[in-house]
């Protein structure tokens, strides 16, 4: 498809759409394993904008509804947040 | 799913990977990988990624240096066509209390034995190899240049793909839900998609390799321990070291994207398997780094995860096979190790299960060990 090399799916790691589509095409089926070796979803945004996008191709590519395709585990923190903060929130707490 | 093979390994992690390519190298092609997940789903791709010659036995010792020298080729080797992304920016261990020298002092004296190139270093020194340490609160540390780390994935996916070119089987979301023996001897595994027949099993599945064995009625000494990671934004290149800490309990790391990554376990950690991640985990390295590592305090962490160590007695690997069994073998209780040391671990399983002269001999770290009583404790684990 024109364009997709230079389209971006991943803001956080600069990951492309040829990239995705390359992976899905050698039979990484998940979007872990996408993950994993793309680094996708790892950035600042935790999947937040390339998740449902890496969904709908792994869809398209593989006529599997995206709602039957699971995504990344979401885990704490939901953005951003300094070490040096939670160390001051910690700490607050054990006075 | 092939209903038959000669060898059938459980896991399909680097430990996995690694043993069924060394056994299809070898020319042993009729090997079937079961992974209840999807490949490096489990400990393999939540570890810190870090690879060292820095240990107090002689046998890690002996295990990480030829791992490490694999490693170094393994690109080649396996003719990735990605990259492993081996970085050897060394190790800095560094000690904030005298028993901690005096460790690294001992540890040292079994690493010279080995030509493994390890140093102490001063707090003067330590500072200038990780300038943002906090080098005053230390007594010194020990350090080694070639250490380093490379990507769990890819060195896996490495393995996975030249072991597959060699004809492997690999079956992903399949479960074994039964190890069937006859006579004293392993007959097939089930699996939730169908049985597959085989005199041969290798368990390699991290933190379910107790449970693994029970299904067989063997019995392994070991059992899961949680450990936590988080992950910064990434920023400018500032460390080449890991930065590790045994009193403190922390790793430091910052990989080759920028993120930094910064570990830690807890041994009083409920053995249920739990790999979900905890607040408390980042509470508690927030202070570390607070006191160690003074200005990465500013850095934000983006995410946070949990994954299993598989820890043994002596914390040192278990290779062999059931004595219960005959056709049972094992991978296991790497505690926290099973990464660095799969190059390894591939060839020393593979050669057990082929009946091979070992190229290296591992017969220490054999089951018996544990009914001999005899145990070399493994000192340097976070």
């Amino acid at each position: 498809m024109d364009g997709e090399k230079d389209t971006i799916v991943c803001r956080c790691s600069d990951v492309t759409l040829a990239r995705v589509r390359e992976l899905i095409d050698e039979g990484y089926e998940s979007f872990e394993e996408i993950k994993r070796l793309s680094r996708v979803g790892m950035g600042p945004c935790q999947g937040k904008t390339c998740q449902q996008l890496v969904l709908r191709e792994l869809s398209l590519r593989t006529g599997k509804p995206v709602r039957e395709l699971a995504g990344q585990t979401s885990r704490p923190p939901v953005s951003g947040v300094t070490l040096a903060a939670v160390a001051r929130e910690a700490k607050r707490h054990e006075e | 799913m092939r209903n038959k093979a000669s060898v059938v390994i459980i896991g399909g992690g680097i430990s996995g990977c690694a043993i069924a390519w060394n056994l299809a190298a070898r020319g042993e092609r009729d090997v079937v990988v079961l992974e209840k997940s999807y490949l490096c789903s489990g400990s393999t791709g939540r570890c810190g990624a870090g690879v060292r010659m820095q240990w107090g036995t002689d046998m890690n010792c002996r295990l990480s240096k030829k791992s490490i020298e694999f490693y170094e080729h393994a690109n080649e080797i396996l003719e990735y066509p990605g990259d492993v992304e081996f970085k050897q920016k060394g190790y800095l261990l560094v000690a904030d209390t005298a028993r901690e020298m005096e460790q690294f002092k001992k540890n040292l004296a079994v690493q010279r034995r080995h030509g493994i190139p390890s140093r102490l270093v001063t707090p003067g020194e330590a500072g200038e190899l990780v300038p943002h340490l906090n080098a005053d609160v230390l007594l010194g540390g020990a350090y080694c240049p070639k250490d380093g780390f490379l990507n769990p994935f890819k060195t896996t996916d490495a393995f996975y793909r030249a072991a597959k070119r060699l004809g492997v089987g690999f079956c992903a979301n399949t479960t074994v839900t039964g190890i069937d023996t006859e006579g004293g001897r392993v007959r097939r595994v089930r699996t939730d998609r169908g049985d597959v027949e085989t005199a041969r099993v290798v368990v390699a599945a991290g933190g379910m390799a107790g449970s693994l064995a029970s299904l067989a009625g063997a019995e392994l000494p070991v059992y899961p321990e949680r450990h936590h990671i988080l992950v910064t934004e990434p920023v400018e290149p500032m460390q080449d070291p890991m930065v590790m800490a045994f009193a403190l309990n922390l790793y430091v790391q910052q990989s080759p994207q920028g993120s930094f990554l910064m570990g830690r376990g807890d041994e009083n950690e409920p053995r249920d398997g739990n790999v979900r991640a905890s607040w408390r985990f980042l509470e508690e390295m927030a202070k570390s780094v607070e006191f160690l590592l003074p200005k990465l305090a500013g850095l934000r962490v983006v995410r946070q995860w949990a994954g299993l160590y598989t820890m043994s007695p002596d914390r040192q690997p278990i290779y062999g096979q059931a004595r219960e069994v005959e056709g049972l073998y094992f991978a296991a209780g790497f505690s926290g190790h099973g990464f660095m040391f799969g190059p390894v671990t591939g060839i020393a399983v593979s050669e057990m299960v082929l009946g091979l002269a070992p190229s290296i001999d591992v017969s220490e770290l054999f089951l018996e060990r544990f009914e001999r009583g005899h145990l070399v404790y493994e000192p340097a684990v976070v």
